[in-house]
């Protein structure tokens, strides 16, 4: 018994899936079995979009203690508003107008780390205050914008194939790529290194500071070709799409079971966690529980999640 | 509290038995085992008082079990403890053992390093408390300090984080002589000069001598044989997790301790031939007034020599990421010595460990190729002799010496031609050293350069010209024939104006 314990324990991100199947199962006893199927289908659109933004933090949580980006949701309106314009309802203009999206993002990731770098503010603060400039950005050239994305775009975002969500299948490819890079890349394993010991890392004549560059560039990137897809699945941008991913990023990386610590990150995690997060907040409304007491027992079930999963391995 | 207890006998104590008479600690049939692994046999062990004991045994020999166990810090899977004259089986913990008077200097340092030095004497004193605790630890300190190395010029207050490896050591080693409450009856010394100079490691043999003479024991492991010949009354040897011998000093030579270890005599002069070529591949100019520019040739071993903490380290450093005016022709590795802070990444396995340096050579078409990788990496272990059922295991899975040695693997594994080296033979056993040593001037044969910074003096006698550091400056140039222990300590030890 404690032997499976002990190798469930070392694969984290396990609990967030065991977390996810459960939450959806009581879900389906308090609705009696009605639509759980759509559950899964909304779950799967949705967390692709958390899955991809997270993706990019969890490159960042990963590449060392102190390393967060702040700056997602306002990638996710600038980037939003940016592909809207670029698109202007335009089918020909689809392609430019993510590329602009993904573009915008790294601009502000390339910001980040110059802040980081060159100003040596701490990455906390950094990324917030740059996402400050950026939401102001966002707001100049996003407010009372009323175009609608392209309708092949509109078709695509909200696609399936075989009942699996289009948008769940590119969230999986890119966990899959990204899963690819961490392992097989020098830049994957340099993240993972200077995670574990930047010091260590520049000794051993690993790229420390283009990789820390490269990693709130892919960030701020992943976030902005997310903004491109949620204003495609909206019918639009707006200036608050993003708000929710701040925390949810951090905490759906947190719970898949990537080391906050650095150096140890959790691919399959990610889409456990997503998947889990979106979950709870279904189950929750469909049990009818009064809304003052959803946020107290989301509070809650996060806490078991992790503390059953055996949270953080100490070091040595 | 008394920081005096190292001064020859001038405390009265209690009927001071005559030196040798008296078993203090008596080990029977004690054995530990990890799981399906038996680290330590079942063996008998006893320490004398006024003893001071040299053990000695290759890397993974039980030495370090024995002292775990000796020390309380790893419980006996079996057998009897007795330490002066009570029997302590079953119960035996740290703080039963300091309580008893058992104090250890482990390898790996235990000192906090956000603390200052007499912040850390609390930490082994719980004593130390209440108003002005401060004061008398820096007191307590101070005094140990003063004993083990006189001149040693700490202040209290220094925060122990900012001081290189070397320093560290000597504090933690002093610490391990300040009493409080208890007496400190035997300390036992794990590696302690592994990262100290010439200088400071006489101190500590003189110190436990007189530690010695006091009625006090010591147990000394070390892997430099000279060093126990200098300090031992007599000297145990493990191997496999047992004792395989145990002779009073006098019955004992250099020669037949190595043959006992089990490994071919060490020759302690080689007559190297000097592969050095003509064409300079690194450079680095004069610091200052008085300092020697610095220059190594294709082929060539130089030793960085002098005592620790005068700027070698600093120089290969310099050399690695080409500051201060250094200019190095072809790729450029390290192997670091401080395994903890500069060499080893954690959550890594240790193949990965040993091929973090290799990725941009082992990647095709962008991808890290698994099977070379694991392939190199086998094959590296192999050469060096790393011991591991499988180099998959975590990195911290290995002993102290092996994990050094995938450190090795890591610098001589990859393309560079310049190889620097940071006094990386920290608790490293004799066998292993002669294995690096051959492998060494084997790759400085096939034209590469190694920049060997050490503070054993040995080692000195494998290179080819020696740089002698006094405070951050050049201050000596060796060539061949001219380096010797002698020369290299009267450059360290000479006034430079």
């Amino acid at each position: 018994m404690t032997n499976i314990r002990n190798r469930l324990g070392s694969l984290p991100w396990v609990w967030s899936f065991v977390g996810a199947f459960a939450t959806w199962l009581v879900t389906l006893v308090v609705s009696a079995g009605q639509g759980g199927g759509q559950v899964l289908t909304a779950a799967l659109t949705f967390s692709a979009f958390t899955v991809l933004v997270s993706l990019g933090q969890m490159l960042v949580i990963t590449s060392g203690p102190g390393n967060v980006d702040l700056s997602i949701p306002s990638v996710i309106a600038l980037s939003s508003a940016v592909s809207m314009l670029v698109m202007n309802e335009q089918g020909a203009m689809i392609v430019p107008g993510i590329l602009a999206a993904v573009a915008a993002g790294a601009a502000v990731g390339l910001a980040n780390y110059g802040l980081i770098r060159v100003l040596r503010i701490p990455p906390i603060i950094a990324t917030l205050s740059s996402s400050l400039i950026t939401t102001s950005v966002a707001i100049t050239i996003g407010r009372g914008l009323k175009i609608k994305p392209p309708d092949a775009f509109a078709n695509l975002v909200t696609g399936k194939i075989a009942g699996v969500p289009l948008l769940a299948i590119l969230a999986l490819l890119a966990a899959i790529a990204i899963a690819i890079v961490l392992e097989r890349t020098v830049y994957g394993r340099t993240v993972s290194a200077i995670g574990q010991s930047r010091r260590v890392a520049r000794l051993a004549d690993l790229r420390v500071e283009w990789t820390r560059l490269l990693t709130y560039v892919a960030s701020a990137g992943l976030a902005g070709l997310t903004g491109a897809l949620i204003a495609g699945f909206a019918g639009g941008n707006s200036l608050d799409q993003g708000e929710e991913y701040l925390l949810l990023t951090i905490a759906v990386v947190v719970i898949g079971g990537t080391s906050v610590a650095g150096g140890r990150a959790s691919v399959p995690g990610i889409w456990g966690a997503a998947l889990f997060m979106f979950l709870i907040v279904t189950m929750l409304n469909a049990s009818g529980i009064p809304p003052g007491l959803r946020m107290l027992f989301t509070g809650l079930i996060i806490i078991a999640v992790i503390a059953i999963g055996g949270g953080e391995k100490a070091l040595r | 509290m008394n920081p005096g207890s190292l001064a020859p006998a001038e405390r009265t104590r209690p009927a001071a038995p005559a030196r040798g008479s008296e078993v203090f600690v008596d080990l029977r049939g004690v054995s530990r085992n990890f799981g399906a692994v038996q680290a330590l046999r079942p063996i008998d062990f006893q320490v004398l008082r006024g003893e001071c004991l040299g053990l000695v045994g290759h890397n993974g020999a039980g030495k370090s079990t024995l002292m775990n166990v000796l020390s309380g810090t790893l419980n006996a899977s079996a057998g009897t403890i007795t330490v002066n004259g009570a029997d302590l089986s079953g119960r035996y913990d740290v703080r039963v053992a300091h309580h008893a008077g058992v104090r250890c200097v482990f390898q790996e340092l235990s000192l906090c390093p956000n603390l200052t030095i007499a912040e850390n004497a609390r930490i082994a004193h719980p004593a130390l408390r209440g108003i002005g605790w401060r004061k008398r630890a820096a007191a307590l300190m101070q005094g140990a300090l003063d004993q083990v190395f006189p001149g040693h010029g700490f202040g209290m207050g220094d925060v122990v984080g900012e001081m290189p490896i070397g320093r560290r050591q000597m504090v933690e080693i002093a610490r391990a002589f300040t009493e409080t409450e208890d007496e400190a009856r035997l300390v036992i010394l794990d590696e302690p000069t592994s990262s100290l100079d010439q200088g400071a490691a006489d101190q500590l043999i003189a110190a436990a001598r007189r530690f010695a003479a006091g009625g006090r024991s010591t147990v000394v492991i070390s892997h430099k044989i000279n060093e126990i010949l200098a300090v031992a009354d007599r000297v145990v040897v493990m191997k496999d997790g047992t004792i395989i011998d145990d002779r009073p000093r006098a019955a004992w030579t250099r020669d037949s301790i190595v043959e006992a270890m089990g490994h071919a005599a060490e020759r302690i002069r080689t007559t190297r031939v000097t592969t050095a070529t003509a064409d300079t591949v690194v450079e680095v100019p004069s610091s200052g007034s008085g300092s020697l520019a610095f220059r190594a040739a294709k082929g060539e071993i130089v030793g960085l020599a002098g005592l620790a903490g005068h700027g070698q380290t600093d120089t290969l450093l310099a050399i690695q990421s080409r500051a201060g005016g250094a200019k190095v022709s072809g790729e450029v590795a390290l192997v670091p010595g401080d395994r903890v802070v500069d060499g080893v990444f954690p959550l890594w396995s240790i193949e990965r460990n040993i091929s973090a340096r290799w990725l941009p050579d082992l990647t095709q078409g962008g991808l890290i190729r698994l099977g070379s990788e694991r392939r190199k990496a086998q094959e590296w272990g192999a050469r060096l002799a790393l011991k591991t059922p499988d180099i998959r295991d975590p990195i911290l899975s290995l002993s102290g010496g092996n994990q050094q040695k995938a450190l090795f693997a890591r610098a001589l594994g990859s393309p560079a031609t310049v190889i620097l080296m940071d006094d990386p033979m920290r608790g490293v056993d004799i066998g292993t050293k002669q294995d690096v040593y051959a492998m060494i001037a084997k790759e400085a044969d096939m034209g590469r350069t190694f920049l060997w910074y050490t503070t054993e003096m040995d080692e000195l006698y494998y290179c080819d010209r020696v740089y002698v550091f006094h405070y951050g400056r050049i201050v000596k140039e060796l060539v061949a024939a001219e380096i010797s222990e002698d020369a290299v300590l009267r450059a360290s030890f000479e006034e430079h104006a």
